[in-house]
């Protein structure tokens, strides 16, 4: 056993906690306190579960729940998610229910998506969650054409653009920071820089200083910010979404975070991580980061903290529980929803 | 009914559809002000606007990736791609993305696109201006690939397309752009995908061609009439859906089928009609099933008369399932 690593406080008194997040910071601190519980509990089980086999992949996003959780509570309901591989936890604080989240994760009759996804990949559409690909990259440009949609019908929203620190290197990030910045579109790019792209490290990625740095030359306002502090990042959306939303164009955040697991269940980082690195993130572990914080203001004392985990902890073994207990997508579904249904017209709609 | 050329069909379906429904617009290089490289969106940014038809940055992937976003959003965009050759940075928006969005997501996000984009040799296009690469695409389960060969069928298509729940790749055969000149019917009329046109009818061999291929197959019945064979023409007009019913059919009665297409014949779509006739029709068949094809090559620019298939190769292929038996 390694000793537990510094956790680097938060760095916020109380009347600045008031400034950044209002008068009701302590209720969204702790909201965010929940709900990074929640996804740190779930990618705890779900790991142990794909390693008893009783589930076929899982890519967790443990040490980014900072960035997942404020933005399911920076954004509004007329906003648009499109996710890169690690923001399932915005899909459930933006109201996606984590039943139905454990459904997908066991591809069973009751996934929405009918068991068509690798886990990991839900789509929810019911809170803007727009269904993803294994594909890096190619929601950048989409995110940009949803936007254009907003304006054109006049609609308050703003898409959200998410994707890693690998993505930055792909044909539609560029696409779709250049569409963007040229039509002037309310877009939020959000760039979860974890630091790794599987093996990769940012230096293997670009040679820029900060990926944030790229938003210049499209012309697009590009912040660097710490991803594992939650008010930080909280704040920063939030500034970046108002500009969105007011008719100034594209913003993209790089939120810089530290992949505290595996790139995946298929991953041995150990090949190519250096030995000190679990120990780094450990210290950058955004949920320790929040509760240390919110100790230290007396907001939460150890046995509410007590509560929380064990609540998440159920909350995550029900769900599971019901999945795994649901029957497998019926085999007809196969081969439904490759085309429409015969005659039918249907479009989307904006809901 | 008024008189046009294919390319002016295809100009007058975008632009009553964008009339009568305000969600339909359409995007790509220079679509605008230019009125598109082949002048296809000709007047539609001066009667609706730059923030209906839009002149995008030259990215093909951004393109197809913006109008994706954009269907699901409930528009309906239609992305021009200046030429089919240059549809690749946006191929895997449309195979991975576009042609999976409602399979993916269980029908939470159908993903309704028009891809429009001319195809096809004859043009002294070289290789990068003359390719016809519909089999990629037939390939993709989720897509629907429609090619027209008459003014008419231009219209009546595309608007089934714009109306369409389903993504449609539109193939335009640019060397018929203005070739061919027809009758096409006033307002809202559209042709139904799924139901290939009896070009011209016959009782001694079928044969199968479409977009700029009809032509030529149309030509070729003339010389064999004159030897007594009496061709038959199907245009399946959409390749996917196809309508292996009236494939089948006609094979059932004349017992002989040739297959013509611009594109190689390796792999090519011909086979797939190929194999349908083998799998439903192969008790009527009285001949081998040809194929006339391009060649195995890439497109090229001063062969291309060689290159392409016309209606000397094609009767010749007619000629030689008749004869066989
Ligand atoms: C176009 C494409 N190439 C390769 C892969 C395989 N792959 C999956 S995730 C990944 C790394 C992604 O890194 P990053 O964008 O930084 O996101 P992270 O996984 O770190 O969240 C790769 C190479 C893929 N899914 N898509």
């Amino acid at each position: 056993m390694s000793a537990a690593p510094p956790i680097e406080p938060l760095p916020y008194a109380e009347e600045q906690a008031e400034r950044i997040l209002g008068a009701e910071w302590r209720a969204i601190a702790t909201s965010a306190y929940r709900w990074m519980r929640v996804g740190r509990a779930l990618d705890g089980r779900m790991q142990a579960l794909q390693r008893q086999g009783r589930v076929g992949f899982y890519g967790a996003a443990t040490g980014q729940e900072a960035v997942n959780v404020a933005a399911g509570l920076a954004t509004d309901r007329d906003d648009w998610i499109f996710p890169g591989l690690r923001e399932q936890l915005v899909a459930l604080v933006r109201g996606h229910a984590l039943a139905t989240y454990a459904h997908h994760l066991f591809a069973d009759d009751r996934d929405p998506s009918r068991g068509r996804n690798m886990p990991c990949h839900p789509s929810a559409r019911e809170v803007h969650y727009v269904s993803m690909s294994s594909v890096i990259g190619t929601q950048i440009s989409q995110a940009v054409g949803l936007a254009y949609a907003l304006r054109q019908k006049g609609a308050p929203g703003v898409s959200l653009a998410f994707f890693g620190d690998g993505a930055t290197s792909s044909n539609d990030f560029h696409a779709g920071m250049n569409f963007a910045a040229v039509w002037n579109l309310p877009v939020v790019f959000c760039c979860a820089n974890n630091q790794w792209a599987i093996s990769a490290p940012t230096e293997r990625q670009t040679a820029a200083t900060t990926f944030a740095a790229k938003a210049s030359e499209y012309g697009i306002p590009g912040r660097k910010v710490d991803g594992t502090d939650f008010v930080r990042v909280y704040s920063m959306l939030r500034g970046a979404l108002d500009v969105a939303r007011t008719g100034r164009g594209p913003v993209m955040l790089e939120f810089e975070t530290y992949r505290m697991t595996p790139h995946s269940s298929s991953d041995d980082p150990t090949r190519y991580q250096p030995s000190d690195w679990a120990m780094r993130a450990a210290s950058h572990d955004p949920v320790a980061r929040l509760q240390s914080w919110l100790t230290a203001l007396g907001v939460l004392d150890a046995e509410t903290i007590e509560t929380i985990g064990r609540a998440a902890d159920q909350q995550v073994r029900a769900a599971v529980e019901e999945a795994e207990a649901t029957e497998p997508p019926a085999p007809a579904s196969l081969t439904e929803d490759v085309y429409a249904p015969l005659g039918s017209r249907e479009s989307p709609g904006t809901g | 009914m008024t008189e046009m050329t294919l390319v002016q069909a295809v100009n007058r379906g975008m632009a009553e559809a964008m009339r009568a429904d305000p969600d339909v617009l359409v995007l790509g290089e220079d679509v605008g002000v230019n009125g598109g490289v082949f002048r296809a969106t000709e007047g539609l940014f001066k009667e609706f606007g730059e923030s209906r038809v839009i002149d995008t940055p030259l990215s093909e992937t951004g393109i197809v990736g913006a109008a994706i976003g954009m269907a699901l959003y409930g528009l309906k965009p239609i992305a021009e791609i200046q030429f089919l050759d240059f549809i690749y940075p946006a191929f895997d928006q449309i195979v991975s993305e576009l042609a999976k969005f409602r399979y993916r997501s269980g029908g939470q996000f159908p993903c309704h696109v028009v891809i429009r984009t001319p195809y096809g040799g004859g043009i002294k296009g070289g290789l990068y201006h003359s390719q016809s690469t519909e089999a990629y695409f037939c390939h993709t389960p989720g897509l629907k690939v429609v090619v027209p060969s008459t003014p008419a069928d231009a219209k009546g298509l595309l608007l089934s397309a714009i109306h369409d729940p389903d993504p449609v790749i539109f193939l335009e055969p640019k060397r018929i752009y203005r070739a061919v000149t027809g009758e096409v019917p006033d307002g809202d009329h559209r042709v139904e995908f799924g139901h290939a046109r009896l070009v011209r009818e016959g009782t001694d061999v079928s044969l199968f061609a479409y977009g700029a291929m009809v032509g030529p197959t149309v030509e070729a019945t003339e010389s064999l009439e004159k030897e007594g064979i009496r061709a038959e023409v199907i245009d399946p007009r959409t390749l996917v859906p196809l309508d292996e019913e009236a494939i089948v059919a006609s094979v059932e009665k004349t017992g002989r089928a040739v297959v013509v297409h611009e594109a190689p014949r390796f792999g090519g779509f011909g086979g797939e009609i190929a194999a349908v006739l083998a799998e439903k029709a192969f008790y009527s068949l009285k001949a081998p099933i040809a194929r006339v094809t391009g060649y195995d090559t890439p497109f090229p620019y001063a062969l291309e008369h060689l290159y392409l298939p016309n209606a000397e190769k094609i009767a010749t292929a007619a000629r030689a399932a008749v004869r066989a038996s």
